[in-house]
C-alpha cells in the first residue's frame, strides 16, 4: 500500500526517477480505480447527486500533489482525485463524502468533490471554482503576515474557470502581492459542453501569463514524465520567491462533465489526436519500456488498488446516513448568536 | 472633546490592531491614503504591514479575507461603498457564509460596508444592503446607529468567530458626535430602547434611528409618547425586546432605509404578527425607501427615503387606527 505521508515528508524530487514515476503511477491507478468504482455506484443508484471523474487528467493532477509538501496549500478542481490522494487526502474522505457518511469530513452537509480539510491545507471547493484562487491567495498572505515563508499554494482550475472575473481578479491580486501561487489550468477542451472556441479567443491560455506579470509554463497533460517535471519546476520557482506561476496543460477530458453526461458533443477528431491519449496508458507504456515494471507487477498493483477501494467503500457503506433529527442546524460558530426564532427543529 | 461616528470606527480599528496581532485591514485606498472616508487614517503608519491596499477586486479581496481567516487571522475588509459589495457577493454568500457549516472551520472576517444615502451620491453610492445579507444563513449583520455602537460593535465584530457584515452609515460619519468612547456596551444581538413611550413603538436601525427620534420629538409636542427601539444588529434580530415594547404600546411602525420588498421591516412585522397578534391594537405598519434605485438629485433623494416628516405622518395615521 502507498502512503501520501511518505512523499510529503521527504520531497519526491529527492527520489530516483523510477521511484518517482512509480509512485505517481500508483496514485493515478488508485484514482482511476476509485473513479471507476464511483461510476458503477452512480449507475447503481447508490450515490446522491453527481459524480465527477478525473479520467484523462490524472497525470497532471498527480504531479500537483507530488510537487507539494506538507504545509503547502491545494485547492483542487473536480477532476483532481489523483492529486488529492498524492497530497495526502485519505481515500476514505473521498468515499465517505460521495456516499454521504456522517463520519466523512463534510458529514453529509456537502457531497462528492466538495470536500476538504482547510486546516490541513486542502480546500473544499465551492462550485464557483474561480473563487477558490483568492482564498489560496489569502492563506498565502496570512502566512507572510505571520512570518511563515517557504510554503506554496496551488489552485487548480479548468479552461472554463479562466473566463470568470474571479480568476482574473485573483491572478492579478497574486501578481500584485507577488505570492507563491501556482495556478494550474487543465485545458481539457470543454467546459461542460462548451468548446474552447466559445471560451476564449487567444491562441493559448499560457499567453496570458506576461499580461499578468507572472511566469507561464505549458505542458502536455497526457505525458506523466513531462507533467512531473513542469509542476516540480513551477512549484520550486514559486517556493523560491519568483512570484505566481501559471501552468497550462493540454489534454482531453476522457469522460462526461459528470457521469450524467454522455459527452456526445466531444469532437471525434480530438479523441483520435495526441490530446486524446489516456495518460494512464501512456505512463504504463513507459513503465514497461524502461523495465520499471512488468505485466505481473502491474497486475499486482491493480489488484492492490481494487482492494483498497473495495475496503473503503465497504467501510463507508456500513456507516449509514446523517440523522436530520440529530443534526445541528446552526450555521454560525457563535452559537448564541443563532436566532432561536429561526430554529425550526 | 468630542468624537464622531467615523472617528469611532477608526479608533475601534486602531484598538483592534493594537490589541490583537491577528487583525489586519485590507481594502482599496486604505493604506497611505487612509481610505475614501479616512476611516483608516494614519493606521498604515501606526501598524506597518498590516494595513494593505488592494486592487479594485472585491471578489478577490473578500476571497483573500476568507483564506486569511482559515489561517487564523482576523481580517477587516473595507469595501469602499456598500454598493460595491455586490461584486464580492459570491465570496460573501457562498464562501464566507458557508465555510463554518460545511467544514467546522470558523470564518472570523469583518466586512465594513459604508452604507446609505447622502445627498447627491446617486444610485451606486447610496445603497443599504443589509436585507440582502441578512437573508443568507451564516452571516451576522450589524447596523450601528450611534457613535458608541459604531465603536463597541466594531470591536465585537472583530472578536466574533463568524463573518460580520458591518453596515456603517455614511450620513452619520461626520455630524454624529459623542463626548467620549464608551467603556461598556450592550451584548451583540441585543436591541436598545432608544426612547421610552406608551402610545406606539417604532422599530428601526441605522440612520433611520435619528429620523425616528426626531419624529418622536415632534409627536411629543402633540401629546403622543412614542417608544423607539434601535435594533443595532438586524441579524440576529432581538425579537424579545421588540415584542416587549409592542406589549406596552399595542402599535408598531417599522422604519428602514432600504427597499420595501421583504427585508428587516417585513421580518419584524412577520414575527410580531405571528407571535404577538393579540398584543396589537392596530395593524402594524412599515415605512421604507421607495422601490426605485436611489436618486441623485437632492430634491428626489430627500423624498426617496423615510424622513422625520414622513415617519411622523405614518405614525399619526397609525395612532388614529
Amino acid at each position: 500500500m502507498i502512503h501520501a505521508a511518505a512523499n510529503r515528508e521527504i520531497g519526491i524530487d529527492r527520489l530516483p526517477e523510477r521511484e518517482q514515476f512509480v509512485r505517481a503511477y500508483r496514485w493515478m491507478l488508485l484514482a482511476r480505480t476509485l473513479d471507476d468504482k464511483l461510476a458503477s455506484l452512480y449507475r447503481a443508484g447508490k450515490i446522491h447527486g453527481g459524480v465527477f471523474l478525473g479520467r484523462g487528467q490524472e497525470a497532471l493532477s498527480v504531479s500537483i500533489g507530488l510537487a507539494l509538501r506538507k504545509g503547502d496549500i491545494f485547492a483542487p478542481l473536480i477532476r483532481d482525485l489523483a492529486g488529492r490522494l498524492a497530497f495526502g487526502e485519505p481515500l476514505l474522505d473521498a468515499v465517505r463524502t460521495y456516499l454521504g457518511s456522517p463520519l466523512g469530513p463534510m458529514r453529509g452537509r456537502d457531497g462528492n468533490v466538495h470536500r476538504g480539510r482547510p486546516r490541513e491545507g486542502l480546500l473544499p471547493m465551492i462550485s464557483h471554482l474561480g473563487a477558490m484562487i483568492a482564498v489560496v491567495n489569502g492563506m498565502l498572505m496570512a502566512r507572510r503576515l505571520k512570518g511563515i515563508s517557504g510554503t506554496v499554494g496551488v489552485a487548480s482550475i479548468g479552461d472554463g474557470a479562466t473566463s470568470t472575473g474571479a480568476c482574473h481578479e485573483a491572478l492579478n491580486q497574486a501578481a500584485v502581492e507577488r505570492l507563491p501561487l501556482v495556478l494550474v489550468v487543465a485545458n481539457n477542451q470543454y467546459a461542460y459542453s462548451t468548446p474552447t472556441s466559445r471560451q476564449f479567443a487567444c491562441a493559448d491560455l499560457v499567453d496570458r501569463a506576461p499580461g499578468y506579470g507572472v511566469e507561464g509554463h505549458s505542458v502536455d497533460g497526457t505525458e506523466l514524465t513531462e507533467c512531473l517535471q513542469v509542476l516540480r519546476r513551477a512549484v520550486a520557482q514559486a517556493r523560491a520567491g519568483r512570484g505566481p506561476q501559471l501552468v497550462v496543460a493540454r489534454l482531453l477530458r476522457l469522460c462526461g462533465h459528470g457521469e450524467h453526461d454522455d459527452a456526445s458533443y466531444v469532437d471525434p477528431k480530438l479523441k483520435d489526436s495526441p490530446l486524446g491519449r489516456d495518460c494512464l496508458k501512456v505512463a504504463e507504456n513507459r513503465l514497461l519500456q524502461e523495465g520499471w515494471a512488468d505485466a505481473t507487477l502491474l497486475e499486482a498493483w491493480r489488484a492492490e488498488a481494487v482492494q483498497q477501494v473495495e475496503e473503503a467503500v465497504a467501510t463507508a457503506q456500513r456507516e449509514g446516513a446523517p440523522d436530520p433529527y440529530k443534526e445541528d442546524w446552526r450555521a454560525l460558530a457563535t452559537r448564541h448568536l443563532c436566532e432561536p426564532y429561526l430554529d425550526v427543529t | 472633546m468630542s468624537i464622531t461616528y467615523l472617528e469611532a470606527i477608526r479608533e475601534a480599528q486602531a484598538r483592534a490592531l493594537a490589541e490583537d496581532p491577528r487583525v489586519f485591514i485590507y481594502g482599496q485606498d486604505v493604506g497611505v491614503f487612509g481610505g475614501a472616508f479616512k476611516a483608516t487614517k494614519n493606521l498604515y503608519e501606526q501598524f506597518p504591514g498590516r494595513v494593505i491596499d488592494a486592487p479594485i477586486s472585491e471578489d478577490a479581496i473578500i476571497g483573500a479575507a476568507v483564506g486569511a481567516a482559515i489561517e487564523g487571522l482576523r481580517p477587516i475588509v473595507e469595501i469602499q461603498f456598500a454598493d460595491f459589495s455586490t461584486t464580492g457577493f459570491n465570496q460573501i454568500i457562498n464562501q464566507a457564509a458557508t465555510l463554518f457549516w460545511r467544514t467546522q472551520v470558523p470564518c472570523p472576517i469583518v466586512i465594513r460596508l459604508p452604507s446609505g444615502g447622502t445627498s447627491g451620491s446617486g444610485p451606486f453610492h447610496s445603497q443599504c444592503l443589509e436585507n440582502l445579507y441578512a437573508h443568507c444563513p451564516g452571516l451576522i449583520v450589524m447596523t450601528p446607529a450611534t457613535v458608541e455602537d459604531a465603536y463597541s460593535m466594531l470591536l465585537e465584530a472583530v472578536a466574533i468567530d463568524d463573518p460580520v457584515i458591518f453596515c456603517e452609515h455614511k450620513l452619520l460619519y461626520y455630524h454624529l458626535k459623542a463626548e467620549a468612547l464608551p467603556t461598556e456596551a450592550l451584548p451583540v444581538g441585543k436591541a436598545r430602547l432608544a426612547r421610552e413611550g406608551r402610545d406606539m413603538t417604532i422599530v428601526t436601525y441605522g440612520a433611520m434611528l435619528h429620523e425616528s427620534l426626531a419624529a418622536a420629538t415632534e409627536l411629543a409636542a402633540e401629546g403622543y409618547e412614542i417608544e423607539v427601539v434601535d435594533l443595532r444588529t438586524v441579524k440576529p434580530l432581538d425579537t424579545d425586546t421588540v415584542m416587549a415594547s409592542v406589549a406596552r404600546t399595542g402599535r408598531l411602525l417599522c422604519v428602514g432605509e432600504s427597499w420595501p420588498w421583504g427585508g428587516v421591516t417585513a421580518e419584524v412585522i412577520a414575527r410580531v404578527v405571528t407571535e404577538g397578534f393579540a398584543l396589537l391594537d392596530a395593524p402594524p405598519q412599515r415605512l421604507n425607501a421607495k422601490d426605485t434605485p436611489v436618486p441623485y438629485h437632492p430634491a428626489l433623494w430627500a423624498a426617496h427615503r423615510p424622513t422625520s416628516q414622513t415617519i411622523a405622518a405614518a405614525a399619526r395615521k397609525l395612532l388614529r387606527l
